[in-house]
């Protein structure tokens, strides 16, 4: 295996391109040195973007919020602007793992790893959130729930890196949420993880809303009957009810240790409904 | 595959090395450079055994890659008391009997003192959470936090 440091993201989408084995970015290097261990692992290239200008950093630009690919959990969570922006996006990924993990995962690396349970996934396809990719043909800025295709896959094309996570800036009486079901109480994967964005106008009726599942499917999964089902409403119970019930029938899970396809269903809706809640308490909803 | 050469700080000591592509910053303290403090208990990230500071952060050693280590300020367990004379915590760590077979102990006083310099005066609930990638069989945890604590009491001079 080889090891590189490049300075800018033009020499490591190259050195990815070039690769004629199997290559890797590595930003906090959480999912990819524990595949790293494993026997049958073997790789030509491990290109390490850490070095790279801007990728440790949040900026701040008159539309957007963006986040580098190497900014880590932990930094995200002391930016005091994005909590208070997409408070949802930052608790999903300050859930991810110990502290010892938050102190190197990122939420590029997060949705890159293609986990269906990965916790900022869900938050940030609720928040509509926009990968940013550099390559060797170009650059583009897809939906993020474009990039993991299966577990473990993604849509990214040799060579493509995602250079930062772009989050709108929000509109007024907006709010975020994101809860998950784990069996303890810290240190776990999401049994089922949901996500719930959402704008009110000045009636306090929710205007727009965004609805996504985690750990339910192959993939993250953008629910759009159940942004429809709290869409022209105050949430109130028959609403959070067509909420629960629609979330509960988008799930394909599996049945496993963690859970079954039952009790996945039903959390689904459970959940739905309290980060629904969550999100409108935050926008300012009565 | 010809060795990667790292100019590194450890514990404010400038430190240089040669390693493998393949190999953990874990790897590198305990055989190349005879740092034996922090311990491989999972390799995997999930014990938090192996906890060092990479650049003002709590992380495992194990998922560091020792050539990541170039240009940056590492911590380790070696680097706590002030030559014979212990740190609070790792006196507390004693006199609360916060630990039996010792091997997560490294970890649990680089993760408690990174947690105190960031915040001198944690709830019970912080210091477990924040502990909850630290993984003891021994204890139980209640003496260990007891231990963190009562030297966070000491550090804030109450």
């Amino acid at each position: 295996m080889q090891y590189e440091r490049p300075k800018s993201l033009m020499d490591a989408a190259s050195l990815l391109a070039g690769a004629k084995g199997s290559a890797y970015a590595l930003a906090g290097g959480t999912d990819l040195l524990v595949i790293m261990k494993n026997d049958d692992f073997d790789a030509e290239l491990v290109v390490d973007i850490k070095s790279i200008e801007g990728l440790d950093e949040i900026r701040e630009t008159s539309e957007a919020y963006t986040v580098g690919a190497a900014v880590s959990c932990a930094a995200l969570g002391e930016s005091t602007m994005l909590k208070e922006a997409w408070p949802g996006v930052v608790e999903a990924a300050n859930l991810i793992g110990s502290t010892q993990i938050q102190g190197r995962c990122t939420v590029a690396g997060n949705l890159c790893n293609a986990s269906p349970a990965a916790d900022s996934v869900p938050a940030l396809v609720a928040a509509g959130a926009k990968a940013i990719i550099v390559g060797p043909n170009g650059n583009r800025t897809i939906p993020v729930e474009e990039i993991p295709v299966a577990p473990g896959k993604t849509s990214l094309e040799k060579g493509e890196i995602v250079e930062a996570i772009q989050l709108d800036k929000r509109a007024p009486q907006s709010g975020d949420a994101y809860l998950r079901f784990i069996p303890r109480t810290e240190m776990d994967i999401a049994v089922v993880g949901v996500a719930v964005s959402l704008s009110l106008d000045d009636k306090g009726l929710v205007t727009s809303a965004r609805v996504a599942l985690g750990a339910v499917a192959p993939t993250v999964l953008l629910v759009e009957p159940a942004a429809e089902a709290i869409i022209g409403t105050k949430l109130d119970d028959a609403a959070l009810e067509r909420l629960a019930d629609v979330c509960s029938a988008a799930c394909q899970p599996i049945d496993d240790k963690r859970g079954t396809i039952e009790f996945r269903k039903k959390v689904s809706g459970v959940l739905a409904r309290r980060a629904a809640r969550i999100a409108f308490d935050r926008a300012g909803g009565k | 595959m010809s060795a990667i050469a790292v100019s590194t700080t450890i514990n404010g000591d400038e430190v240089e090395f040669l390693c493998q592509a393949e190999e953990t910053l874990l790897d590198v303290l305990r055989e190349r450079l005879g740092l034996t403090g922090a311990k491989e208990g999972c390799g995997t990230g999930d014990c938090g055994a192996c906890s060092v500071m990479v650049d003002g952060r709590l992380v495992c050693a194990c998922l560091v890659l020792g050539a990541e280590a170039e240009g940056r300020s590492i911590e380790t367990i070696e680097g706590m008391a002030n030559g014979d004379e212990l740190h609070p915590l790792q006196t507390k760590f004693l006199e609360h009997a916060a630990l039996q077979c010792g091997v997560c102990t490294p970890g649990f006083l680089v993760a408690a003192k990174a947690l105190l310099d960031a915040n001198p005066d944690p709830t019970e609930e912080e210091i477990r959470f924040w502990l909850a990638g630290n993984l003891c069989r021994c204890t139980g945890y209640d003496k260990i936090v007891r231990a963190v604590q009562d030297a966070a009491q000491e550090l804030r001079g109450s």
